[in-house]
């Protein structure tokens, strides 16, 4: 009996110990992050019973789907989260190829690629705004060097249509973000795969795509689609380097919910929704067309 | 070959991290540049003298910022290290929803739940208030940080407090003398992470602080849009200095190819 008792006590305890250390940030979680998220909800129904709306009903969704705005922006939002993400995993995985090789000057630079890690979007973007508008600092380049005369014959990147700017900046930012992770999985991996791939007869090409990519992958992988998440409901990139319509649904959104007109709220809200719905089956869908990529041929 | 492809790529490197920022400095001295001049016709100390007068704002905002971010990193570690330490020492029913419902603000966008957040908060009076604002930024800053402070403790032997135990020292001596030291690092990292993260947020101040809590960033947005591009440039330079000391901290505690501070990318 005694025996029994202190059993039962040691597990509660031991059982019990770990929801004590995670009950603060559960408490926020659930409280904040899922209250905010099933208040929201009953919001984008038109349900809020403290204000007499009794009955829940899916106009803001209604709305939101027979507009044509929203198709647009749906687009574009998609176009500025996936084309970005590829590029920066591109471009990281060809800046941490070079890297890894060791050369004079190589901390150097490591530390430089790493620079703009803690650097904030936005400023990023008002650098990209002052580099690239078209009486930006580029265009007064291709000037002194006798390209151009006017600044309407500049390239519209900022604020245009095909979302260039947004896509330089986003870039810009997250390629060293990814890139440090790419070094750091190809540092631990060492050489010894690529150098038996070789003596098997491996071509340069046949190295990295066969031993190389299948390993990096996955650590790849896991920070792009944090990096994809981001720039699906990012909202001050796209305000900034942006063109004003259609503008990508997270801008949408706020400007909808912060319209004064309060009919608006429930629309805004609804789209905030379906932005998280459908960024949160991309990310998995990603995740799924990765993995299957890389068992397939790994 | 390799040379060539090599020189490029330091040659791209360079020109990654000091491109943006010369526009910014340049406009920031500037009274007046117009188009083809590559220099600033007039230099002018004007954007800079301005920030520093009381009513742009500008000192306000950094004390709001201030209060803001370092409330929100305070209390982000002291929830992270327990949250951490169940989640990386010990295995339980129910780890992997808790694992999921921990990390879900980082796949799911603040968007998504701040407006439902301003809602609740409204009835509770906490919209338009300092409170508010931190309570909303501790959402993705408490994340971020158990995240690494997970990963501290995945790597962390529990039976130094064993030791400590049988020595004699009770709970309060040997989190200090035996835990505390051993997570330090991580601890700089995750608090640094919540720093950043608060004294960066727009969207969420905006919508929860309505308008009332007036931060660094949300002056910078408002500058960014306005055109004047002087004061942007100058102010943008004001706003990076936490970044600036993040990386001089970040480079001394952790030397090298750590990919502890490759976390810090979430400077958002």
């Amino acid at each position: 009996m005694k025996a029994s008792m202190y059993l039962w006590w040691a597990r509660f305890y031991s059982k019990g110990k770990v929801w004590i250390l995670l009950s603060p940030a559960l408490i926020l979680v659930v409280f904040l992050f899922l209250g905010g998220l099933g208040f929201g909800i009953a919001e984008s129904l038109n349900y809020m019973p403290i204000i007499g709306l009794n009955d829940p009903n899916f106009d803001a969704y209604r709305a939101i789907f027979s507009d044509k705005g929203f198709y647009k922006s749906l687009l574009l939002t998609l176009h500025v989260a996936i084309t970005p993400t590829l590029l920066s995993v591109a471009c990281a995985l060809a800046f941490g190829l070079v890297l890894r090789q060791s050369f004079r000057g190589k901390k150097v630079f490591t530390f430089l690629f790493s620079f703009n890690l803690p650097i904030p979007h936005v400023v990023g973007a008002i650098g990209i705004l002052f580099l690239f508008s078209q009486s930006g600092f580029f265009a007064r380049i291709g000037h002194a060097l006798g390209w151009m005369d006017m600044p309407a014959e500049f390239p519209i990147i900022v604020n245009d249509p095909w979302a260039i700017g947004i896509i330089i900046e986003y870039v810009w930012k997250e390629t060293p973000f990814i890139g440090v992770i790419v070094l750091a999985i190809l540092q631990s991996i060492g050489e010894d795969y690529e150098a038996v791939a070789q003596t098997l007869g491996a071509n340069r090409w046949q190295r990295f795509r066969y031993v190389l990519l299948p390993l990096v992958l996955p650590g790849v992988l896991i920070v792009s689609v944090a990096v994809m998440a981001f720039f699906f409901g990012d909202f001050v990139i796209p305000a900034i380097l942006g063109q004003t319509y259609p503008a990508v649904l997270a801008v949408e959104a706020v400007k909808d919910y912060t319209h004064y007109d309060l009919r608006n709220h429930p629309i805004g809200v609804a789209q905030a929704l379906v932005i998280a719905a459908i960024g949160t089956v991309l990310v998995f869908l990603y995740m799924w067309l990765n993995r299957k990529f890389v068992r397939s041929d790994g | 070959m390799n040379r060539i492809i090599r020189w490029f790529a330091m040659t791209m490197i360079i020109i990654w991290v000091v491109a943006p920022f010369i526009p910014l400095w340049l406009w920031s001295f500037s009274l007046r540049w117009r188009f083809p001049n590559l220099l600033p016709e007039v230099w002018s100390p004007r954007a800079w003298l301005y920030l520093l007068k009381p009513s742009s704002g500008v000192l306000d905002a950094t004390i709001d910022s201030l209060v803001i971010a370092v409330v929100v990193t305070v209390v982000s570690v002291a929830i992270a290290i327990p949250a951490g330490r169940a989640l990386g020492l010990y295995r339980f029913r129910g780890k992997r929803f808790m694992e999921f419902l921990i990390l879900a603000p980082t796949i799911i966008p603040g968007l998504a739940s701040v407006f439902g957040v301003h809602g609740l908060f409204l009835r509770y009076h906490l919209a338009n208030s300092l409170v508010g604002v931190i309570l909303v930024h501790l959402i993705s800053s408490v994340t971020y940080a158990t995240m690494v402070m997970w990963g501290v403790f995945s790597n962390y032997n529990p039976e130094f407090e064993e030791q400590g135990r049988v020595l004699g020292a009770n709970p309060i001596r040997n989190f200090r003398y035996v835990t505390w030291p051993a997570i330090f690092p991580g601890i700089v990292v995750a608090a640094l992470f919540s720093f950043l993260l608060s004294w960066y947020q727009y969207l969420l101040t905006l919508i929860i602080g309505g308008g009332k809590v007036q931060t660094l960033a949300m002056l910078l947005f408002n500058f960014a849009r306005s055109g004047d591009r002087p004061v942007a440039g100058a102010l943008s330079i004001i706003f990076m200095i936490p970044a600036l000391i993040v990386l001089f901290v970040t480079s001394r505690y952790l030397t090298g190819e750590n990919a502890a501070v490759s976390g810090l990318g979430g400077g958002r």
